[in-house]
């Protein structure tokens, strides 16, 4: 389990709680929207990461009516405080107010959409189970949109630092320094996706790679919130860099994200 | 579950957006219930939708000809092209009467996480209409939603080099919506209150 204080390091900032208490039936909770889908005439079926209830889908009643009161405030990427109908079928929102809106900075920049659309796509996969509590994955999330919209990381790197850490909360976390399989200590020369990342060469699986030393430090840097490092690094190894975490998410994940593609790399 | 031939519509019209199970079920009754000459109606409807109606060769409108009606108008202004995700935006925004330009119709939006990327829509097809240099104004008219507004950050960037007056729908359209669903002053407004974009 990664803590709050190691999350905090990560992004730079704290993610407060707030207490929430729900009636039965009816649901408070705070979430990022992740996707949103079409429903019938007017409607929307909203894909939320929330803090409290994991993953949840809730219907937008008439949220694609330009006179709709809170259309805006159901967008991808925005952070809402939510009541939630729970109903038979599919539950209903009957309340949202907008806590944070990084929508607005992250559509602003094509590549920062690509890799914001890649890391709720992530979201929403690494949280297989509907309202199985994922708060870990939430906090997550809130932070490395703040990160994005703020503009102040490459985009790519901003992506890569998150699918990293997405990765160790679901329990992946890559190794970069000792060896993933006997843990003797590195730095080892080589990689590989299946063993969980830097392997001795004694150890070496066949299919293993051999990326630069700087590609491997900056993963690192990645997964710890050394921003200093990672800013200062060059972009064949941000895009040797970028390749292993793909190759690397793909392998935890049954099928690949469908946003991957169509990520504009800086 | 139904025999046979019941069951085989309830599962067509299940196909159909925005159909769930339930209600493909009620129109499937209402069909069975309906006057055959209605039916006849619909039947011949649906049928000559297929053979008749095609796409634009220019714009991507629906059309009945090679091209369509708005693109076949010698009287539209030939200098301002108007970029919208589907024909029913270019129904919406003729109501208003406020554009004589020609349209492009995109067939969608950019949604990496539905797999939608600029290769998916009518995008080569843009730059190849604004490669001649006739166009001196293009006004982005996608939805006023998160996809929406990230198509147009794409195609502003995309046409910069270009040089031409690349202008965006003026807010007052809520964030959110469907274009289709503004009503006509206000989507007329949006267009007399369109924004220089700038990326
Ligand atoms: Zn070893
Ligand atoms: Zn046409």
């Amino acid at each position: 389990m990664t803590s709050r204080l190691v999350l905090a390091a990560w992004w730079g900032c704290w993610v407060d709680p707030i207490d929430h208490n729900g009636a039965v039936g009816l649901y408070r909770d705070e979430g990022v929207v992740l996707r949103t889908q079409k429903l019938g005439e007017a409607d929307r079926i909203i894909t939320l990461l929330t803090r409290a209830n994991g993953r949840v889908r809730a219907v937008g009643k008439g949220v694609r009516r330009t006179r709709s009161k809170f259309g805006s405030r159901l967008e991808p990427f925005t952070h809402v405080d939510l009541q939630i109908y729970e109903g038979r079928s599919l539950d209903v929102v009957q309340q949202a107010e907008t806590i944070a809106s990084y929508g607005d900075r992250i559509v602003d920049d094509y590549t920062r959409y690509t890799s914001g659309t890649a890391m709720l796509e992530t979201a929403e996969r690494m949280t297989a189970e509907e309202k199985e509590p994922a708060t870990q994955h939430f906090l997550l999330l809130v932070g490395g949109l703040r990160t994005l919209a703020d503009g102040a990381h490459t985009p790519s790197l901003v992506l890569d630092a998150f699918l990293l850490r997405s990765l160790a909360v679901a329990g992946y976390a890559a190794s970069f320094e000792d060896c993933a399989r006997c843990t003797r200590p590195g730095p080892h020369p080589f990689f590989n996706v299946a063993a969980g990342g830097a392997v001795c060469p004694s150890c070496r699986p066949p299919g293993s790679v051999s990326p630069a030393r700087e590609t491997v430090q900056l993963l690192a840097a990645l997964l710890t919130g050394d921003w200093p490092t990672a800013d200062q690094t060059e972009s064949r190894h941000r895009r040797e860099g970028s390749g292993l975490v793909a190759a690397y998410l793909q392998w935890h994940l049954e099928r690949g994200l469908r946003s991957m593609p169509l990520v504009e790399r800086s | 579950m139904y025999e046979g031939v019941v069951q085989d519509l309830i599962d067509e019209l299940g196909q159909l957006p925005g159909v769930g199970p339930k209600s493909a079920q009620r129109i499937a009754f209402h069909l069975l219930a309906a006057d055959p000459v209605d039916v006849r109606r619909l039947i011949t409807a649906l049928t000559e939708v297929k053979e008749k109606v095609r796409f634009c060769r220019t714009c991507g409108n629906v059309a009945e000809e090679d091209q369509c009606r708005i693109c076949r108008d010698t009287r539209r202004d030939l200098s301002v092209i108007c970029v919208v995700e589907e024909s029913k935006d270019v129904v919406a925004i003729e109501k208003t009467r406020e554009f004589r330009g020609r349209y492009h119709v995109l067939g969608g939006a950019i949604s990496p996480i539905e797999g939608i990327g600029p290769d998916d829509l009518r995008v080569k097809e843009l730059m190849t209409r604004l490669a001649d240099g006739s166009i001196t104004e293009l006004i982005l008219a996608t939805d006023p939603n998160l996809e929406g507004e990230a198509t147009a950050t794409y195609l502003a960037r995309l046409v910069k080099p270009m040089g031409l007056r690349v202008t965006r729908l003026a807010s007052g359209l809520p964030v959110g919506g469907d274009l289709e669903y503004a009503d006509e002053v206000t989507l007329g407004r949006a267009f007399e209150g369109r924004r220089l974009l700038d990326v």
